[in-house]
């Protein structure tokens, strides 16, 4: 629990400074808390003879010329990297220091992912599956983050994180199989490709509607804290999902409920065709942390090992202090929003490629790579040779699969099963036995 | 978690009390089933929920309880001791957001826990439909059983109250019966209530139970101290009759025990009387073979008569029981209004309505 201190908040000091500059000071965020009794937040006791402001709702002192504080985007909170664009470590003292295993593999599973990628993206485009969302250029942020967390932690995602899953074992035969809803799906065929699961690997399965996640992450992490077994939980959303009343609430909540979690925001430049300066007018969304009272930071989200960095001791201090921890990973989004865009309708080809070709986290991990003589062009080549085979056969798996029974439309709507849902089962066979001709029964499991 | 389910052993019931006029007399209401054996104590409705609470939290470690206002004891009473009893890592105040408590009840039961939310009033829940209709609802399906939310219950306070108006006298059910997934639960009184109650936190979907304010104080009953469940999706015919079923739940069913009697005493028709109980998912054989043995059946409700629950309740035994008609369903249901403030006397589906439908039933 936080104890009794005096550090004075970032706007106490800057208060002085607006006076002289305009603007807040983007320097080091420090946040003042009231002082804490057994962990209840307390407002300072009232005492009507002190100067300062004595009402409950703020710890302040009061100011006697009127003055609107500036809100500061030309210089707003400074964005953390461990690695320049080269690939190459700034300051030795961030540098997590990984192994060459460790580090292989998070390159091996961003690039399988960026295959897979590729893969399914076309496969769509084929009609082979009927929908699709791609990764490009945020595989840093999957990875990262990933690599930095205990695999029991809960992970509430958006739709744009297969690289977690990816990098905790999730095999390539279950995304395919969730992409063309066969019969070995865990979803049961039920959802459009790219919304993927796994309670085994406590990874919460994907919903379309968007900031959802934000508040049950709030709840899951207080439930963990309950439970007392150091289990932490990651909530991912984009910079567009953050203007969602969900993202509000759970912001709030988990601040004032004091849960395990933190938020971890992938704030790629665009919803859909939004770009950010019609999402937002602050300081992007690590700026509204300190709104909530929550710790923040905002990292290159292209530079694997400062989202390493980040989240590793953002999970520390979120499980030993039981607060929230914001994360705004800040990136780019390479692809499409999915197979239903065209993105050169909105922004143009030279911004595109300006980040596939010169800020990419997976090229920034090889030049540290193979500045440290750990990958040779033959690797790369023997691993791209390798890793779509892999793709392909599980591609070519997954495509002759049938598709789920169709009873599985009927169940777990309820636990059980009910009266009305049986009745209209075994109405909707009746119907399929007597006009068998109209509906695809044979790609279905028997 | 919870003692044994009911058994036929007779009602125990000292009677619903009325503490002041309002638009119905609740003397006299016989409960049609027992409960275990053990001691009573007289409770109102609110009282039974608190006392279901309770047994709960004792029972079940990782039960917590919240909403807004709820650590005090909560805006109508139902929470009060919780917290000082079980600690207030498990009763608790949330900020003003209900979007947000629900969210955050359906991440705490889908990490384990038995997580009970309150919404202030059931007029403020609609912030929260996203969450109750596109998530809790859908969680089991959507994930092929891998999650679900089956532990979260939502408990608001519901229906008129004499002076409730557009915003505190709210009937919803209709709104959530529409949405697979979820269960919707009135009680109508006291001894119901907790067991009801009780039912829904024990049942693994995530459940919404109204709770007929105007009841809150109104209500009172002997009441079992310890843990019981009386079964979902089981309508309780209350009266038996031959002439005319009438269905309703909540408050409405205490006016229309009286107009029963009015029935019976001024028109000699026998009606049979059924508490419908569960919204959703609704016990369609129990009513079906009431309006096939009666051939007449009215159903009444306060909330708005344009889509609301009598809609389907009159659609599905209409095609079960159509040869078995022998006048038009009747509705009696509030006009398709908002809720009016001193316009209330004129809304609300009162004894002479429901007993001007019965004639128009019988003389058909």
């Amino acid at each position: 629990m936080a104890t009794l201190n005096s550090i004075k908040n970032m706007y106490g000091i800057c208060s002085h400074a607006i006076r002289q500059t305009t603007g807040l000071r983007a320097a080091k965020l420090i946040q003042q808390r009231a002082f804490r009794v057994n962990g209840a937040l307390r407002q300072q006791p009232f005492d009507s003879s002190e100067e300062k402001p004595q009402f409950p709702g703020a710890s302040a002192e009061f100011i006697d010329h009127l003055e609107f504080i500036q809100p500061n985007v030309i210089s707003g909170i400074p964005v953390y990297r461990v690695m320049d664009r080269a690939g190459k470590i700034i300051n030795p003292s961030e540098d997590p220091q990984l192994s060459k295993e460790q580090v292989l593999n998070f390159y091996q599973k961003m690039t399988l992912l960026n295959t897979m990628d590729r893969i399914l993206y076309e496969s769509q485009r084929q009609g082979r599956i009927s929908f699709y969302m791609t990764n490009y250029g945020e595989e840093g942020t999957h990875i990262g983050s990933a690599a930095a967390l205990d695999p029991r932690d809960l992970v509430f995602g958006q739709y744009r994180e297969a690289g977690v899953l990816m990098y905790r074992g999730f095999p390539l035969d279950l995304f395919m199989a969730q992409c063309y809803a066969n019969v070995d799906d865990l979803g049961k065929g039920r959802q459009m490709p790219v919304h993927y699961g796994s309670k085994d690997l406590n990874f919460v399965t994907i919903s379309s509607p968007l900031a959802t996640q934000i508040p049950q992450a709030a709840g899951a992490a207080y439930a963990a804290k309950r439970e007392n077994t150091n289990r932490a939980v990651i909530c991912y959303f984009g910079e567009g999902a953050a203007s969602e009343g969900d993202a509000h609430a759970g912001f709030n909540f988990s601040a004032t409920l004091e849960c395990p979690l933190i938020f971890f925001c992938r704030n790629n430049g665009y919803a859909i065709s939004t770009p950010t300066n019609e999402q937002y007018r602050g300081d992007g969304i690590a700026a509204r942390g300190p709104g909530y009272g929550m710790m923040s930071i905002r990292v290159d989200g292209n530079d694997v090992f400062a989202v390493y960095n980040a989240t590793k001791e953002a999970r520390r201090r979120a499980v030993a202090e039981n607060q929230p921890f914001l994360i705004e990973a800040m990136t780019y989004r390479i692809g499409h929003h999915s197979t239903s865009d065209d993105s050169s309708a909105y922004r143009s080809v030279d911004e595109v490629n300006y980040w596939d070709k010169q800020d990419h986290p997976i090229s920034r991990l090889r030049h540290y790579m193979t500045a440290r003589s750990w990958w040779s062009e033959e690797d790369e080549r023997s691993w791209r040779k390798q890793s779509r085979k892999m793709v392909m056969e599980a591609f070519e798996k997954a495509e002759k699969r049938h598709k789920p029974h169709p009873d599985l439309m009927f169940s777990d709507v309820y636990e059980e099963m009910t009266p009305n849902l049986v009745k209209q089962k075994e109405a909707m066979w009746r119907h399929v036995q007597q006009y068998k001709e109209h509906y695809p029964l044979d790609a279905y499991a028997k | 978690m919870f003692s044994t389910s009911l058994l036929r052993v007779g009602s125990k019931l000292i009677g619903l009390l009325l503490t002041r006029k309002g638009h119905f007399n609740t003397l006299g209401l016989r409960n049609d089933f027992g409960f275990p054996p053990g001691p009573t104590t007289k409770m109102n409705l609110f009282q039974s929920v608190t006392s279901a609470l309770d047994n709960t939290l004792a029972s079940d470690p990782t039960a917590v309880i919240f909403g807004e206002d709820v650590a005090f004891g909560g805006v109508f009473r139902c929470t009060v001791g919780l917290r000082d009893k079980y600690g207030k890592d498990r009763v608790f105040n949330t900020p003003l957001c209900e979007q947000g408590i629900v969210g955050f009840g359906i991440g705490a039961a889908v990490a384990g826990a038995t997580a009970i939310a309150e919404i202030q009033f059931a007029d403020y829940i609609y912030p929260a439909f996203d969450q109750i209709v596109n998530e809790a609802a859908k969680y089991r399906y959507r994930s092929g059983n891998l999650f679900d939310c089956g532990n979260l219950t939502i408990r608001a306070p519901w229906g008129c109250v004499g002076h409730g108006s557009l915003y505190h006298s709210q009937s919803p059910e209709a709104f959530f019966a529409h949405c697979p997934g979820i269960k919707v639960v009135i009680p109508r009184g006291p001894v119901q209530c907790k067991g009801l109650l009780l039912s829904c936190i024990a049942d693994q979907n995530p459940c919404i139970f109204f709770e007929p304010k105007i009841l809150y104080r109104a209500a009172v009953e002997q009441v079992p101290t310890e843990a019981y469940t009386i079964p979902l999706s089981q309508a309780e015919v209350i009266q038996e009759g031959s002439d005319v079923t009438l269905v309703a739940w909540g408050t409405q069913i205490h006016v229309l025990r009286e107009v029963a009697n009015m029935a019976q005493e001024k028109l000699g028709v026998s009606c049979e009387l059924i508490d419908l109980q569960t919204i959703l998912p609704w016990d369609t054989e129990t009513v079906c073979k009431s309006v096939a043995k009666t051939g007449r059946l009215l159903i009444s409700h306060e909330a708005p008569i344009t889509g609301g629950f009598a809609a389907e309740i009159s659609s599905t035994v209409q095609e079960q029981c159509f040869l078995n008609l022998e006048a038009p369903i009747a509705r009696v249901c509030g006009y398709d209004t908002p809720f009016p403030h001193i316009f209330e006397p004129f809304y609300i589906p009162d004894k002479w309505k429901c007993f001007d439908a019965i004639k128009k039933l019988i003389s058909y």
